[in-house]
Parts: structure tokens; sequence; C-alpha cells
């Protein structure tokens, strides 16, 4: 019975407005596991998915950004607890993605749902390091808080699969962002599948959209785009960031430079990349008789 | 024919009334316009759905595209029928719509304002020496519950304001329930009012509101009825209810328009109205319009959209087109 059963392969989409979509373009590439062998087919985004993600991405802003800090905190610890249910099946393919052990990628699993949880925890605690009641010469309240900067474009690193992309993505929503992800070319399966997770969890549909292909060939298309706000460069080469820097600073978009050296995820991640998509409001108030 | 008579007239013009009169007997009575309205061919739905779905699928690309873009704008009445119209949002809109995109000088000018009876003073103040229309809905819009005089003075009023244009309502209560001379000659009635002292007139533009007629066969018969009575433009929808233009609908009203056209010799314009709110939308309609009627109804004076948020994203097309970076609603005015 088991012998003759045929396989029921996965077809891999994308994640866009809370939808998994083919690519518009109808193309798809093979994905292969670090030793060659072929996985899945993934879809290879183009110009125009990118198009609809933004524009996915931008109708989600109002209801996510609007929503209170303390709730989107709810929303994410939930992701981490879909995570969590999904756990082997993360491991493995954070194993066939990266060619590690089976309990080399369990660890990489549950330190990228535990820094997801660090995240969420981070949500209504953020204003608090980053805003301030400033003391003024007069008799006014002078407040500064921090608001989400918009519809961030994210190049998920080429080379961690999960924690790198929980790393990079992960801060952006928390402060109320939506974001636009490019994922790793070589291995984009966990990506996809983390858009499951989030798309059976209570985040709203747009809040993260999922692309899986080039960075070369759609990133400059987000980089130039008007309608986004900023852009996480971490996954692009050296030539392709500044290549995107340069059309980034068209609509002057917030632009997170790559790392010099190769990132560490495993290490400590820091508030650097809570705070690299906040904008600050500064509200004057006079104080009461 | 003789040469000298144009085979064919305009439907505001001032042949179009002897043309209509060859038609009288069909609304001679109740009995005789039930009689026509019902002995038109039935629609064939599955048909229809499907030609205008085909339709929809052409590929209109870079210098078609950018000329489908500007033809698109204009031909838009651009729209604000809210209870909460102010005379600054008016203004507002038609400084908008004499200049849609003040960054580039190049982009067309709309074809008309389109606002209730009481702002049409102040439209018609803020487009002076413009060229662009101001057209008024009246007849009690939209639900067109009113007696007749009332209906009446709403129109009087409006063009006495200055409208160019009258977008009124049939009385769909009368369709449905069979009535069709009284909505006949309530459109005859609205038209006449219409006319200014020094003998020109609004142009008149009827509207159906599709969504409430439920069935194909009611709208091509509408069309009919509006058009023997003098309508100068046939309008699917008010915008104000659940459906409003769909692509079939409109390919029906531009179907009847091309078949009115055969048998009478006088040419109707066609606005399709509400829900339209993409560029890809309104190039769907324009290809309609081409395949069905042809090019000389891709003017303005043939063919209109009734929209507000479409020429937003016509704009951002159109920035997109120019500058070859995708444009976002921060470079368009919000109203």
């Amino acid at each position: 019975m088991s012998e003759s059963r045929l396989n029921v392969l996965k077809t891999y989409k994308l994640f866009v407005g809370g939808k998994f979509p083919r690519s518009e373009s109808g193309r798809v590439y093979e994905v292969s596991d670090a030793k060659g062998n072929w996985l899945a087919n993934a879809p290879l985004a183009s110009r125009k998915d990118a198009r609809d993600a933004v524009v996915a991405a931008r109708k989600a802003f109002g209801g996510w950004s609007g929503a209170t800090a303390y709730n989107r905190g709810q929303v994410l610890y939930r992701v981490a607890e879909m995570l969590e249910g999904r756990r082997e099946q993360f491991v493995r393919e954070v194993a066939d993605a990266e060619g590690l052990s089976k309990s080399k990628a369990a660890a990489v699993v549950d330190s990228g749902i535990d820094r997801w949880v660090w995240y969420a925890g981070w949500t209504d605690k953020i204003g608090q390091i980053a805003g301030a009641a400033n003391p003024v010469a007069g008799p006014y309240f002078n407040l500064s808080t921090t608001e989400p900067t918009g519809v961030v474009t994210v190049l998920a690193p080429q080379d961690s699969s999960f924690l790198g992309l929980i790393s990079v993505l992960a801060p952006v929503i928390a402060t109320g962002n939506t974001a636009v992800v490019v994922t790793s070319y070589e291995a984009p399966l966990p990506a996809l599948s983390l858009a499951e997770v989030l798309a059976t969890s209570d985040v709203p549909g747009g809040v993260v959209n999922v692309l899986s292909g080039k960075a070369s060939e759609i990133a400059p298309h987000l980089a130039a785009h008007a309608d986004v706000n900023a852009i996480d460069l971490t996954g692009a080469d050296a030539d392709l960031a500044r290549e995107l820097e340069v059309a980034a600073a068209e609509n002057l978009k917030r632009v997170l430079r790559p790392a010099v050296t190769a990132e560490d995820w495993t290490a400590e991640p820091g508030t650097e990349r809570l705070l690299a998509f906040l904008e600050t409001k500064t509200v004057w108030h006079p104080i009461g008789v | 024919m003789p040469q000298s008579i144009p085979q064919t007239v305009p439907a505001h013009g001032p042949d179009a009334a002897a043309r209509l009169a060859s038609m009288a007997d069909v609304t001679a009575s109740d009995a005789a316009l039930r009689r026509f309205l019902h002995g038109l061919p039935g629609v064939d739905a599955v048909g229809l759905e499907g030609r205008a779905a085909m339709l929809g699928t052409r590929s209109i690309k870079t210098t078609a595209k950018a000329y489908a873009i500007d033809l698109a704008i204009s031909m838009i009445d651009l729209t604000t029928l809210e209870g909460a119209d102010t005379p600054g949002k008016v203004r507002a809109l038609c400084a908008k719509g004499v200049s849609p995109d003040p960054t580039d000088r190049t982009t067309p000018r709309v074809a008309a304002i389109c606002v209730y009876p009481d702002m049409v003073e102040t439209a018609k103040a803020a487009l002076a020496g413009s060229g662009v229309h101001v057209a008024s809905v009246a007849t009690a819009f939209p639900a067109g519950r009113a007696a007749l005089p009332v209906k009446l003075a709403d129109t009087a009023d409006a063009v006495a304001a200055g409208a160019d244009e009258i977008d009124m309502v049939i009385d769909r209560g009368a369709f449905l329930a069979g009535r069709y001379l009284s909505v006949f000659e309530e459109i005859k009635a609205v038209k006449q009012a219409c006319a200014r002292e020094d003998g020109s007139a609004a142009h008149l533009k009827v509207i159906f509101e599709n969504g409430e007629l439920s069935t194909y066969d009611n709208i091509r018969r509408a069309s009919w009825l509006a058009m023997l009575a003098g309508a100068d433009f046939i309008k699917t929808s008010t915008g104000k209810v659940a459906v409003n233009a769909t692509p079939p609908g409109t390919l029906l009203m531009l179907e009847a328009v091309r078949d009115f056209r055969a048998a009478t010799g006088v040419q109707v314009g066609v606005k399709p109205a509400g829900g339209i709110r993409t560029s890809k939308d309104a190039i769907k309609y324009l290809v309609m319009v081409n395949e069905t009627l042809g090019e000389e109804w891709l003017t303005p004076e043939w063919f209109r959209f009734g929209a507000s948020s479409l020429l937003n994203d016509l704009l951002m097309q159109r920035q997109k087109l120019s500058t070859g970076r995708y444009s976002g609603p921060d470079y368009v005015t919000v109203d």
C-alpha cells in the first residue's frame, strides 16, 4: 500500500494581500537543497507581483499601524504559537535549505521562534525608549512619540532562510509598518511556509507580502516605487545595494544598508532594526492652568 | 435619401426630432410602446457576458496605453454627489478637473464636473472660461421618487444656474410596473425643461440605474425607451446602489445605441458610472466602445465615465508611463 502511493507534492505560491496567488508572470523556478537535489518549484515573482504587493501593503497599513501596540503584540505572539505548531515542517525545510543536521536545524528554528516572541514583546515598549517627554522653555507638554514609517520593502538575507528572515521581518511589522518581503533566491521555501503561518494566524492580509524570486529583478522596481517608504537592503549584494540606494533616493526613502561584514543572526539583535523604520512625531500641548 | 441630409445626426442636434418622429407610431400609446419594447430581441445573457469578458482581455500597452489614458481622462465626468458637499469642496474639484496633474501641464482636462443642482452656480463660476462643462444631476436624484412638477422644477433650476448637461434618473418604479409611456413622457418633459431661453438646450443624460432593473432585457428596453424619448446620452447608474456600471450592462447599452443609429440615424452617447476605479477597467470600456461602436464614439462628446477615484488612478498610471517609476497616492490630490 505505502509503496504504491503517489507523492503529493506541494505547490508553493506567493503571499500577497492575504491570498496565495501564482506569479502573474506564470513563471516558476527550481529550488534545490544544499546538495543540489530538487526540492520543489517556487514562483518566480515579477515586477507586477511586486506592484500588487505594494498596493496590498498600502491598503493594510492604515489598519495595522492604527491597531494598538498591545494588540499588535498579541497578534505577533499568536504567530509564534502557530510557528511552534509547525516546528517539524520548518526544521525539515531549514535543514534542506541550509544543509544543516536535524538537530542544528531545530536549534535554528527554535531561536527563530524565540526571536519572533522577543520582537512581539517590543511592540508596546519601543515607544518608551524611542519617545520622550521633552523639557521645553514654556508652559507646554512636549511629547515625542514614534510612528511607523509606512510600507517597507525587505530584501531578506540570502544565507539564513528562516532565522535571518525573521530577524529582518519581525521588527518591521512589530512597529506598525507593513512589509513587502523578497525572499532568499536559493532558499525561499521557509519564507513561503512562514506566509502560510501568517495567513492562519491573526495578521491582517497585506501586512506581510512574500515574493520569491530574484532581488535583482524585482527590487529595482520596489526601490523606485513612489508608494514605498523605506527599503531594507540586507539581502542585496554590494553592487545591487548601491543601485537600489540610488533609485530609493528619488522619493527620499529610508534605507537600511546591508552590513559590511556578514551578519551573525544568532547574536542578540538589539533594537537597531526596530528603530530603523520609525518616525518621530512631536506634539506641543499647553499645560492647563 | 438626398445627399444634403447627413446620414447620422447627433441626438442633441436640431434634426434629431424629425428622425424620432419617424418612430412616432411605436410611442403613440402605452400598448404600442409595450408591444415595441417587448418585441425587442431577448438578450443572450451568457453570450453577452462572454463577449464583455473577452473584450476585457485585450492587452493595451505603451503608446496605445498612453493614448487610452489621456482619452479616458478627457472623458471623465468628475463627480461629487455627497450630502456633505460644500462650495469649497466643489471648487477644489473644479480646480482638479481643469488641471488634473499640476506637475504635468500636458495632462488633458476632464470633460465635465458633475454636481448636485445647488452647486451648479459654484461650479460654473469656478470653471468659467476653462471649457470644462458643468453637469448637474436632477429629477430627485438618486431615487427619482418625486412628483413630475418637482422634477421639472429641479431640472429648470439647474439649467437656469448654468448647467451644460443634465443627468436625470428614470422612474424605475413606473418602468418595472410596466408603465412605459409615463416614463417616456417624463423623459420628454425633462428634455423640454432642459431648453434655455436662447433656444439652445442642456444635453440630457438619462440614468437607468441598471442595478435596479434586474434583467438584461430590461436594460435593453430602457435604452430604447430613453433614446426614443430624445436622450442625448444614456447612463448606467447613479453610483448610489450596490451594483453600478458593469461591462456586460454597458456593452448591452452600446449595442442598443448602435442599433438605434442603424434604425433612426440618430447618434446617442453612453456613460457608464459608478464602480470604475482603475485605469485597467477604464481601458476595457474604451476597447468595448471601439469594438462595438467604432472610433467615432471615442470622444468625450459621445462617451463619458462617471467617476471620482478613477481620475487619480489614471494620473498615477500616467506618471508611471512618463517616469518609469510606480507612483503612489501621495502624488495625486486626495478629494
